[in-house]
C-alpha cells in the first residue's frame, strides 16, 4: 500500500484511531498541541469523544473515569503537564487501568523553552508521581514508529493494565515521513473488570485504595511481578552492527537519527562501531547492552539531558566496559558533524 | 390502614464485606454524621428508578472515600476533588450509566474547584451530591472552605479569621451562576422535614440525569458531630444556628423543564468508513520501480528557504511526496529553534534510497534561495559542486562561491505572469527536477492536486510547474 507523508504527530492520531481509540481528553502546550488539534478533528468524525479539558490534572482524571470504563482512551502533553498529570498517573497504575499518554518532551525545567529535550525520562521512565509504580515507555524515533508504537502502547496497556507512555521529542513530532497505515480498525474488547454501567459489571470496583497494610503489601509485590512480566515479554531495542562492534553508540528519539549517521560515516571508514536503539525505556534493554559489553570495550551513551538514561545504561554494563557520555540540553540539538568529532576521539 | 414495611433498599449491600472487620452490617460512619442518611436516599432512589445496575458511584477522598463498601452499584474511586472530571470521563465513554459524583467539600470546594466548575460549566449529565459539614472530617477536623468566620479547626485553633483565611465559600451559589446547569439546590440533614426534602432533591437530581437533561447539582448540610466535638442532637442544633444563616436552603436554579433533552447515539463505522475521515482510502497501490533506479539515486540533502508567503515549506513538502511516491526514504522538517536564523522560512529535505538518519540538512547538496537573506544565511553550508537556486527576481547578488552549480531563474516573475505570484515555489520544483533529472518532473502532477488545499489554484501551479521546466530547457547553459 501506498504510504502518507506525514507529521509524526498527526500520525499518533491516526494510528490511535486505528487502534480503536475512541476518546481523547487533553489540555494543549507547545509542542504537543497538533496531537490534540488531530484529534479534535478527526475524534467526532467516528463517535469517539474529544474534550479539552480545564487543566493537565482534569484531563489525566477524565482518562481515568473513560478507561474506568474498559474504552481505549489516551491524553498527550509535553514536560510541565506531565508533571501535572503525574497524581493522575499514579492514581491509573495504582487502580491498573490501561490508558496511553504521549509526551512530546521540551526543554526544562521550570518554563524552560519549547525545543526539543530529553529531560522528562526520569519523570516519566522512573516513576514520577508517588508510590511503587511503572509506567511501559516507548521511545519511536519516527513518524512510522509514532503511528505504530501508539498502537502497539493501547495493548500493551490493555494487556498489562498499565498506563503506558509514548516518550517522544518536538524532532520526531514535527517531522513528516512517509507512513503506512493499517487498512482495518481494531476492535475494543470487553473488559472484565471494567464498570460497563450494567447488570454484568454492577458489583465492579476501580480504585487504588486498600486500607489493610496486608493487601496494599501484596498489591505492590504484585505490582512488580508485572512489571518483572513486562520486562520479559516485552523488552524491546533495535541493534546494528553490534556483533563486531568495539564502541557501541547509545541514543533513543532524535539522537539515534544523528547517531545513524555517525555509526554509518565511521562504518564507511572501516571503523567497528555499533549502535543500540532502546525502543522501550522502561523495560530498558539491559541485557542487550550488557552482552554487547562482552565484545564492546567502549559504551557512548548521547542524550539530550542530565544523564538520566545514562544511569541505567551503568547499571547494565555493571563496569564491564568503559562508558562514555555526550549531552547537550536546552533545546540544543547536536549535529552530525558534531557528534562524529566526539565519537571519533574515543575509536 | 395497611402497615408500611421498612427494609433496606437493594441498592444497599446487604452485608458490607468490602468493609471486613466484624462488624459487616454497621457503615464505619460516626453516630450522627451525615453520610449514611443521605447514602440511604440515595440507594432508595436508585432502587425506586430502577437504575442501580446502570449506576456508577465514584467515591471521593475524605469520609465516603468507603461509600463503594456500601452501594452495591458500579463503583470508582477517585482523587481528592477529581471526581467531577472522572466523572466527565465515565459519562462520556458511557452516556447510558448514570453516574453519581459525591463529594465532600474540602473535595468539591477547595482541591477540586477547577474541576466542579467546568463540569459544571460543560453541563455534563451528570448527579453532584455535594456534603457541606464545614470540616475535613476523615483527615481530622481541618479548616474547610466552608468553615464559618469563628469556628474552631485544628488548623484554626483560634477560630476561622477572615484576614488570614478568608469567609466560608457558597458552592450552590457560585454553581447556579453558570449557564449550563439545570438544577442547583441546598438543603440540610437535620430533622424529619429537612430529611424528607433532601429526599425529594436527591431524586430530583438523579431524575434530571436519567432524563438526560444534563447538570444537577444538590449541595446538604451535613452534621459532623465527632468533628465539631458535638452530641449527636448538638450538632443538628449547630447546623440550624450557625450554618444556615450562612448557607440558606433554598433551589438556585431550576430550569430543568425548559432543558433540551440531550440525545446520545452510538454506531460502529465500517473500516471504509474510517479510512475516509482518515484520508487514507485513495492512497493506491505502491509504484514499482526498478532497482536501477533506487541503486543509482543521487541523495538529495535540500534546504529550501526565503521569506514567510513564498511557500517554502509546501515546496518541501511537494518535493518530499514525489520522493515518496518513488519508493525511496524521505523526511521533511521546518526550520526549528536555533536553526532558525536571517528572518527566512526554511526547511530541511532529504530524499534518500538509503535509511534517512538526522532529518536536518546541516550540508545540503541542494539549496533554494528564494530570497537575499536565504542565500545569504546558507550559502557558505553548501556541499562543494552542490546545487544553487537562485529566485533571481528578488535575490539581486550573484553568488559568491565558485565550487558550486548555479542556476538563477526569475522565480516570482516567471509566476507573477501566471498571474499567480505565490507559485514561484512550484516553477522552482520544475526547473530543479528538469535541470537535475534526478525524477520525471510529471511526478509533481501527481502529488499537487493532493497537496495544494485551494482547489481552484491547482491548475495555476501545474503551469508554473511547466513554465519551469521550460525555462530550463530554453536557457539551459546560460547561466
Amino acid at each position: 500500500m501506498q504510504r502518507e507523508l506525514i507529521k509524526g504527530n498527526e500520525a499518533v492520531i491516526k494510528g490511535a484511531l486505528m487502534a480503536g481509540c475512541s476518546m481523547y481528553f487533553g489540555y494543549p502546550i507547545t509542542p504537543a498541541s497538533e496531537i490534540a488539534q488531530a484529534a479534535a478533528a478527526l475524534f467526532p468524525l467516528l463517535g469517539g469523544t474529544f474534550v479539552q479539558a480545564e487543566s493537565e490534572v482534569a484531563a489525566i482524571n477524565m482518562v481515568y473515569g473513560a478507561s474506568a470504563t474498559g474504552a481505549r482512551v489516551m491524553t498527550a502533553s509535553s514536560g510541565p503537564g506531565l508533571s501535572l498529570k503525574q497524581e493522575g498517573i499514579s492514581y491509573i497504575a495504582g487502580a491498573q487501568l490501561p490508558c496511553v499518554i504521549i509526551d512530546v518532551m521540551r526543554a526544562g525545567p521550570g518554563l524552560g523553552n519549547i525545543w526539543p529535550e530529553q529531560g522528562d525520562y526520569n519523570q516519566i521512565v522512573k516513576g514520577g508521581g508517588h508510590g511503587n509504580y511503572k509506567t511501559i515507555v516507548l521511545a519511536p524515533n519516527s513518524a512510522q514508529e509514532m503511528c505504530d508504537l501508539t498502537m502497539l502502547a493501547f495493548d500493551l496497556a490493555e494487556e498489562y493494565r498499565n498506563p503506558v507512555v509514548v516518550l517522544t521529542d518536538a524532532y520526531i513530532g514535527q517531522m513528516m515521513e512517509p507512513v503506512e497505515f493499517p487498512r482495518s480498525r481494531k476492535k475494543v474488547k470487553r473488559q472484565p473488570w471494567a464498570v460497563h454501567g450494567d447488570a454484568e459489571s454492577q458489583g465492579n470496583l476501580v480504585s487504588s485504595i486498600l486500607m489493610n497494610t496486608t493487601l496494599l503489601e501484596d498489591h505492590n509485590f504484585a505490582l512488580q511481578k508485572k512489571y518483572e512480566k513486562v520486562a520479559q515479554e516485552n523488552t524491546r531495542y533495535e541493534a546494528l552492527h553490534i556483533d563486531d562492534a568495539e564502541l557501541i553508540l547509545i541514543g533513543y528519539g532524535i539522537v539515534s537519527r544523528i547517531l545513524l549517521n555517525v555509526m554509518q560515516m565511521l562504518r564507511d571508514q572501516g571503523k567497528k562501531v555499533g549502535m543500540i536503539r532502546p525502543i522501550t525505556l522502561f523495560p530498558f534493554p539491559q541485557k542487550a547492552i550488557a552482552d554487547a559489553c562482552e565484545v564492546a570495550k567502549k559504551i557512548m551513551v548521547v542524550e539530550l539531558s542530565n544523564g538520566q538514561m545514562l544511569d541505567d545504561v551503568k547499571l547494565a554494563v555493571q563496569g564491564k566496559s568503559e562508558i562514555e557520555f555526550y549531552n547537550r540540553m536546552g533545546g540544543a540539538v547536536p549535529t552530525v558533524d558534531e557528534l562524529l568529532e566526539v565519537v571519533q576521539k574515543y575509536i | 390502614m395497611k402497615a408500611a414495611v421498612l427494609k433496606k433498599p437493594s441498592a444497599f449491600y446487604d452485608k458490607f464485606e468490602r468493609k471486613g472487620g466484624a462488624h459487616q452490617e454497621t457503615t464505619h460512619y460516626c453516630p450522627g454524621c451525615g453520610h449514611g442518611n443521605l447514602h440511604k436516599l440515595i440507594a432508595e432512589a436508585l432502587t425506586d428508578f430502577n437504575v442501580a445496575d446502570r449506576t456508577i458511584l465514584i467515591s471521593p477522598v475524605g469520609c465516603s472515600v468507603f461509600a463503594y463498601y456500601y452501594l452495591n452499584v458500579g463503583n470508582v474511586q477517585a482523587a481528592h476533588g477529581r471526581a467531577p472530571a472522572v466523572a466527565t470521563g465515565l459519562k462520556r465513554a458511557n452516556p447510558n450509566s448514570i453516574v453519581i459524583s459525591y463529594q465532600g467539600d474540602g473535595d468539591l470546594a477547595a482541591i477540586g474547584t477547577a474541576e466542579i466548575l467546568h463540569a459544571a460549566n460543560r453541563g455534563e449529565n451528570i448527579s453532584v451530591f455535594f456534603v457541606n459539614n464545614a470540616i475535613y472530617g476523615m483527615t481530622g477536623s481541618q479548616m474547610a472552605p466552608t468553615t464559618l468566620v469563628g469556628q474552631k479547626t485544628t488548623t484554626t485553633p483560634y477560630g476561622r479569621k477572615v484576614s488570614n483565611e478568608g469567609f466560608p465559600i457558597r458552592m450552590a451559589e457560585i454553581i447556579s451562576t453558570l449557564e449550563a446547569p439545570v438544577y442547583v439546590e441546598r438543603t440540610a440533614l437535620i430533622d424529619f422535614k429537612s430529611i424528607s426534602r433532601t429526599k425529594r432533591a436527591v431524586r430530583k437530581v438523579l431524575q434530571n440525569q436519567i432524563e438526560n437533561r444534563g447538570f444537577s447539582f444538590l449541595e446538604i448540610l451535613s452534621p459532623c458531630p465527632t468533628g465539631w466535638k458535638l452530641s449527636a442532637p448538638d450538632a443538628q442544633q449547630w447546623i440550624r444556628d450557625y450554618m444556615l444563616p450562612v448557607f440558606p436552603t433554598e433551589v438556585f436554579k431550576d430550569t430543568t423543564k425548559d432543558a433540551e433533552t440531550l440525545q446520545y447515539s452510538h454506531r460502529e463505522y465500517t473500516d471504509g468508513e474510517v479510512l475516509d475521515v482518515l484520508g487514507l482510502s485513495e492512497l493506491g497501490e505502491r509504484k514499482e520501480v526498478t532497482k536501477e533506479f533506487l541503486d543509482n539515486f543521487p541523495v538529495q540533502n535540500m534546504k529550501i528557504a526565503g521569506f514567510g508567503g513564498q511557500g517554502v515549506l509546501s515546496a518541501g513538502v511537494v518535493i518530499a511526496a514525489c520522493g515518496m511516491n518513488e519508493n525511496l526514504d524521505v523526511t521533511w522538517i521546518p526550520s526549528y529553534g536555533p536553526e532558525m536564523r536571517g528572518g527566512t522560512a526554511n526547511c530541511s529535505v532529504i530524499i534518500s534510497n538509503k535509511r534517512i538518519g538526522s532529518p536536518l540538512t546541516t550540508k545540503p547538496n541542494v539549496l533554494i534561495a528564494m530570497n537575499g537573506p536565504s542565500l545569504d544565511a546558507f550559502e557558505d553550508d553548501v556541499v562543494p559542486n552542490g546545487l544553487v537556486i537562485i529566485n533571481s527576481s528578488i535575490v539581486e547578488r550573484r553568488v559568491k562561491r565558485k565550487d558550486v552549480v548555479t542556476l538563477y531563474i526569475p522565480l516570482t516573475e516567471i509566476a507573477s505572469n501566471l498571474g499567480l505570484t505565490a507559485a514561484a515555489n512550484m516553477v522552482c520544483l520544475g526547473a530543479y527536477l528538469e535541470f537535475t533529472g534526478i525524477m520525471d518532473y510529471k511526478l509533481l502532477f501527481d502529488v499537487i492536486p493532493k497537496t495544494i488545499k485551494r482547489k481552484n489554484m491547482i491548475e495555476t501551479n501545474i503551469k508554473a510547474v511547466e513554465a519551469g521546466v521550460q525555462y530550463v530547457r530554453e536557457n539551459a547553459g546560460k547561466n
